[in-house]
């Protein structure tokens, strides 16, 4: 049943990733992305992460994307046109992609030869655990984030009072 | 029934629960209308709907058989499958959330406990917050695919909105939670159990009252309600987002609405105000409250029907009075009371807020843009903040 579910939601994250970029439009990049999301989602949830699983929908799906999709429904972005490509990415694009798979396979059971994905055999993804986790043994690194997050913050209001006045 | 495995059972006793709750939800759906429709009516001194059965009590179904057989147009001008996606993404989501919404403490069927709840997740009121932050699309999808500027205004502000509205509706969530120190919407409510003063809205050791507030200012703007309607502004933007949208389509939006405002009382009575904890013990009589309500009400509803002076009135309010006291004798019945006086207390909760949901529609005019913003973000969210800095202090320092 997990194997299942995990073919079924990876095959729909992989497709709507492709479908990120094949689509020409923003708003559909934006809603494959979404898709993409929620699907991430349920693997975390697979694999016993709820608390992350729940994160990465309220966060990613709920809040980024959405603002996403606000930005381009406000700029009112319309259809990119396809340009001409060049010779080279028509020759060696679809060779080189395959290759580059090829190797992160290749280094994937080079790294982890015997490692088995057990589905919800982790057992530190819930809010407690996590949560001793991020003020115990992680607590600089996830301090150092916040302060980097809040510099962004102070960043971006920088330049749009520079643009006020 | 004593053959049945206990996966048999469970899947049977899902089914079950997936039906009733499926039905009582879609009712409770079309009569919040008509209950809304009556209270602004009697609100602004007039009788509402009163042609289509007795006292307009069929209103709803009508207006369900007029939703289904209109025409479906679709404009020409649409971004076509945005356009047929939008509806279904608000309704889905919408009705998702009520999945993990409990009603009651564990009941015994046919020798077996289960809960008054379809689906137990340890993590309730994430998955909640996470579902109904995903309701955004559907709206905005709407506003933006039906190719209409006052379409994309309502989706614009709507996203922004519900945007700016989540952060303190989930700082006010996080307050409570500090106090009952769980997730799971089932132990939620059992922290709270005993009186009203173990309800989380006054529990020590700091009364979650401010946060309570603050929920339902923010869950007002999260449902697109009065005073907080702009993305459906009538006056500015014809109908907002679901300008285009006619028959079952515009039916969604409208369903998903109501779908909101029920899991948002839902989760404020599980939040804040104990969910189907009775404000105070049985054995001070507690369990009397429904008889004497319904009691009254059937009483009531008699004195009215020997008085009426409409034709109609002599019948149907004895009918009403006779069925209120029938349901009166039922709570009194000692093998019911276990799980009809929780359900009685959980539906009274959700319902008042509900009310005051209609009360204000009918009481507030609707913000300007700029203050909408303005409020939510200068003193709602500093005010959410600085509630869970104090919650957080004194929880730390309980002993």
């Amino acid at each position: 049943m997990d194997v299942i579910l995990f073919f079924v939601f990876a095959i729909i994250a992989v497709v709507c990733a492709i479908n990120v970029v094949v689509q020409t439009h923003p708003i559909s990049s934006a809603i494959s992305l979404v898709g993409v999301m929620g699907s991430l989602a349920v693997l975390y949830l697979l694999l016993g992460a709820e608390f992350l699983a729940a994160a990465q929908v309220i966060v990613y799906a709920g809040a980024i994307m959405v603002l996403f999709v606000f930005v381009i429904m406000l700029l009112n972005a319309g259809t990119e046109k396809k340009e001409g490509k060049s010779l080279v990415v028509q020759l060696l694009g679809v060779p080189l992609l395959v290759a580059f798979l090829g190797i992160v396979a290749f280094f994937v059971q080079r790294v982890f030869p015997t490692t088995m994905v057990h589905f919800g055999g982790f057992t530190g993804g819930g809010v407690h655990e996590i949560g001793m986790a991020l003020f115990g043994p992680y607590l600089l690194p996830f301090e150092v984030t916040s302060i980097l997050i809040l510099i962004a913050i102070l960043g971006a209001i920088v330049l749009a009072r520079k643009e006020m006045d | 029934m004593g053959d049945l495995t206990n996966q048999q059972f469970y899947f049977l006793i899902s089914v079950v629960k997936v039906v009733v709750v499926f039905a009582v939800l879609m009712t409770v759906l079309a009569y919040l209308q008509w209950v809304e429709r009556k209270v602004i009516a009697h609100i602004q001194v007039r009788p509402g709907p009163y042609r289509v059965g007795p006292h307009g009590l069929l209103q709803p179904l009508a207006d369900v058989i007029k939703l289904v057989t209109k025409e479906d147009l679709i404009p020409p001008h649409v971004s076509k499958p945005f356009y047929i996606l939008a509806p279904f993404l608000a309704i889905t989501f919408s009705l998702l959330s009520i999945s993990v919404i409990p009603f009651g403490p564990p009941i015994m069927v046919a020798g077996r406990e289960t809960y008054m709840q379809l689906a137990n997740v340890n993590i309730g009121v994430l998955f909640i917050l996470a579902v109904s932050s995903m309701g955004v699309y559907g709206i905005a999808l709407a506003g933006w695919s039906s190719n209409n500027k006052y379409s994309l205004l309502g989706g614009l502000r709507s996203c922004a909105q519900m945007i700016s509205y989540e952060l303190p509706l989930s700082l006010a969530i996080a307050s409570p939670l500090l106090i009952s120190n769980t997730l799971d919407l089932r132990k939620l409510v059992d922290s709270q159990n005993g009186s009203i003063l173990h309800w989380n809205v006054l529990h020590m050791p700091f009364p979650q009252i401010f946060s309570f507030i603050i929920f339902l200012i923010a869950a007002f703007a999260e449902t697109n309600r009065v005073p907080f309607d702009l993305p459906e502004a009538e006056n500015e933007l014809v109908a907002g987002f679901h300008t285009e949208y006619s028959s079952m389509k515009f039916a969604s939006f409208f369903m998903a609405e109501y779908a909101n405002m029920i899991t948002v009382s839902c989760m404020a009575t599980l939040l804040f105000l104990g969910g189907w904890v009775a404000p105070w013990p049985a054995e001070y009589g507690s369990s009397f409250v429904p008889v004497a309500i319904f009691a009254a009400a059937g009483v009531i509803a008699l004195y009215h029907g020997s008085q009426a002076k409409l034709k109609m009135d002599k019948l149907t309010f004895p009918a009403f009075g006779v069925i209120f006291l029938i349901i009166a004798a039922i709570f009194v019945l000692p093998i019911v009371q276990t799980w009809l006086l929780p359900l009685f207390w959980f539906c009274a909760k959700v319902g008042a807020i509900l009310f005051a949901f209609i009360w204000i529609r009918g009481t507030l005019p609707r913000f300007r843009y700029d203050q909408l913003m303005g409020f939510t973000w200068k003193f709602l969210f500093p005010v959410a903040m600085l509630n869970l800095l104090v919650t957080g202090l004194l929880v730390a320092l309980r002993p």
